[in-house]
């Protein structure tokens, strides 16, 4: 169980480096602990979209968090800076709509706008094709909210987005006929994968406690809207490398 | 005559009452209370469940042969109310749970009681019937029908008592109304009128008209990419038949008036308090989301609940409740576990006594809070078998939230999270009262001195 007073002294930044930098291994950076909130939130939403009629009010506060965040890392940077290296994407005024989000499976059969779906699974891709490593994890993964507004907005996606999505969904679909008791297990046992590759990533000596694996990320909830920009420099030089080796391939 | 909490200097003293409910490990999903609710006398005591079915208890008459058994409830009728059914515009179910029950006041011989489902409101009619014809004509006693050649002698049916039968007779379904999730349904004082809510909206009802429905509360935008907020809860004022509150997952609470407007989208009062920044995070507003919003038998006050706390609100001050109580403040530091698991969803009720002095709430592990409004103090009880001795006094449980733990405090991370209180309720005017854990009915009442 982490102390909250770490997790600030870690934030503020200059004043203690070295505690900073122990703090850093003790605790996942809270850009990264953002990030697994992100990607947690879109799972949910994800969810939703496969039970019987979604619980719009939980859909909702979802989204409206998934939307703050989002709010913030443009706000610090973070966005601006993964939006610069992609070609023609959409603009970051554009933040994601509850509808969007939660759009039925039904809406998708129509060939309407595909959400997280199409993002997720690219995120898969480039999970699979690197090493797993912190700052990979980081990379594709603020990548899949930035596809996630351009899809949702732009119906001239980019034909490797297409591919994905259009991959997944179909993954979606066949799930979604069989209707079998374990069809979301089946469905999910990607995405789970996924999750727990970021979950071991963050916090290597995590223990299983009853509670899961959040035990890192309690700390977080003590966040504060005034990010420092320090914290992003080490992880946007990684960044700019990781953006650099998908823009090749 | 009302023992209120605390009253005399002495605390009251729980005792288990009964239970109801199998207490097999296993649960069946659909025997999960998911409603209690106490009619206007306490003479009955209704239980919807996740199966659509409706189980109604009857307080039995006191007996001056066994004082100590005050009044058990024993059950009176049971029906099922809603089933399943299928949308097949929107290719989804329609869960049969009970959201919510609730009951007229008593006019005549028979009671009326509100259950709804995710979609449609049904009023149900229970009555009782003690006798039966006897003596037809043109039948016999088998129900044959007799031959009317053969009959010589007409004689007119008496009634004859018999065993006593309950029956519940659906008199009104209040279908198609509904986009959303149906969340609140409330009876107006004038005992004409009803409201249901849902998501986005809310309705208003007359009793005796069923294919029509005004609509006082739309909040729905016009681009639903715009949604960010939704009706949690709402309930007409206990006395003034044209107010009505409804809750906000953003935390708020609207107060209308329905004098000024057919539609109310114009809110006379606006209840918010304002965020203390020290506490900010990304669960903010999630846990800022109103579970439930119920009045003060006096009308005066209203509270509501939210994942943490428990609030009173005078109807005269807007800008910050009057009183606020934490529930369960040790899960503060737990809110990302409990957003991935979905608990931070959780949607408990709370609950004025009959004198408005106490309220209560559920939270996890099976524990359930009363607060006393006049003396402060607070206790943690736990509705649990290992408890269930006649008459046995509860003992006050207590959280451990760091350091050392005392023999008999549980710590955080031992509470278990899939046993939670969301629905009780408390007998209008005795210390009574009813808790919802998972398929099981307890009822607990105050020691008889």
């Amino acid at each position: 169980m982490f102390v909250r007073g770490l997790k600030r002294k870690c934030f503020d930044g200059e004043e203690d480096i070295e505690g900073t930098l122990a703090g850093i291994k003790a605790i996942p950076s809270y850009n990264l602990q953002r990030q697994s909130l992100l990607d947690m939130s879109l799972v949910k939403l994800q969810l939703c979209h496969m039970l019987v009629e979604p619980n719009l009010c939980r859909s909702v506060l979802i989204a409206n968090t998934v939307r703050q965040i989002q709010e913030e890392m443009t706000q610090d940077g973070t966005w601006q800076m993964i939006n610069t290296q992609s070609t023609g994407q959409a603009s970051l005024d554009r933040l994601v709509s509850t509808d969007i989000l939660c759009r039925s499976a039904r809406d998708q059969a129509e060939g309407k706008h595909a959400p997280a779906y199409g993002t997720f699974n690219k995120e898969f891709e480039s999970d699979q094709a690197q090493d797993s490593s912190e700052t990979m994890s980081t990379a594709s993964s603020v990548q899949a909210p930035r596809n996630l507004q351009s899809n949702a907005w732009e119906m001239e996606n980019p034909q490797e987005n297409k591919g994905n999505f259009q991959k997944s969904l179909d993954q979606i679909f066949e799930t979604l006929e069989n209707k079998s008791p374990n069809t979301v297990e089946d469905l999910f046992s990607e995405v789970d994968n996924s999750y727990y590759d970021l979950d071991t990533m963050l916090t290597g000596m995590m223990s299983n406690t009853k509670m899961g694996h959040c035990d890192s990320l309690e700390t977080f909830s003590s966040s504060t809207n005034t990010a420092s920009n320090s914290n992003c420099k080490s992880d946007l030089n990684d960044l700019d490398h990781i953006v650099e080796i998908l823009v090749e391939s | 005559f009302l023992a209120g909490f605390g009253s005399l200097m002495q605390d009251v003293l729980w005792c288990f009452s009964q239970v109801k409910g199998t207490i097999d490990a296993g649960v069946t999903e659909s025997d999960i209370i998911s409603t209690v609710e106490f009619n206007h006398t306490g003479e009955l005591l209704a239980t919807g469940d996740k199966g659509g079915r409706v189980v109604i208890f009857q307080r039995e008459q006191e007996s001056k042969n066994q004082p100590h058994r005050r009044g058990e409830y024993n059950v009176y009728s049971t029906f099922q109310s809603h089933e399943p059914e299928f949308d097949y515009l929107k290719s989804l179910e329609i869960e049969e749970k009970i959201n919510k029950i609730r009951w007229l006041p008593q006019q005549n011989a028979a009671y009326f009681l509100l259950s709804t489902n995710d979609k449609t409101v049904k009023l149900w009619k229970v009555s009782e019937r003690d006798k039966r014809p006897e003596g037809y004509n043109l039948k016999d006693e088998d129900g044959r029908l007799r031959d009317p050649s053969m009959i010589t002698v007409l004689r007119v049916p008496v009634l004859r008592p018999m065993d006593l039968m309950v029956e519940a007779t659906p008199r009104r379904v209040f279908a198609n109304a509904h986009t959303y999730h149906i969340n609140s349904i409330s009876v107006n004082s004038d005992y004409e009128t009803y409201m249901s809510a849902d998501d986005l909206r809310i309705n208003l009802w007359n009793f005796e008209i069923t294919n029509q429905s005004f609509n006082i509360v739309d909040i729905k935008p016009a681009n639903m990419e715009e949604l960010t907020e939704v009706i949690t809860a709402a309930e007409f004022h206990p006395h003034h038949c044209n107010t009505f509150v409804y809750s906000s997952s953003k935390g708020t609470i609207r107060l209308c008036d329905m004098r000024t407007a057919a539609l109310c989208d114009r809110h006379a009062k606006f209840f918010e308090e304002p965020e203390d920044p020290s506490n900010r995070s990304f669960f903010s507003e999630i846990i800022s989301s109103i579970s439930d919003v119920k009045f003060s038998h006096s009308g005066r006050y209203i509270m509501t609940r939210d994942y943490l706390t428990v609030k009173v609100w005078d109807l005269n001050m807007e800008n910050r409740p009057i009183e606020t109580y934490q529930v369960h403040d040790y899960l503060r530091s737990k809110l990302c576990s409990l957003y991935e698991n979905d608990c931070i969803f959780d949607k408990f009720e709370c609950v004025w006594n009959g004198s408005d002095s106490v309220i209560m709430t559920g939270s996890y592990n099976n524990f359930f809070r009363m607060f006393d409004r006049n003396t402060k103090r607070d206790v943690t009880l736990e509705a649990a078998r290992e408890n269930s001795k006649p008459r046995a006094i509860l003992k006050p449980r207590k959280v451990c939230v760091g350091g050392k733990r005392r023999k008999d405090e549980i710590s955080v991370d031992s509470l278990d999270f899939s046993k939670k209180i969301l629905h009780t309720a408390w007998h209008p005017s005795e210390n009574i009262i009813a808790v919802a854990a998972t398929n099981n009915l307890y009822i607990f009442q105050d020691k008889v001195n």
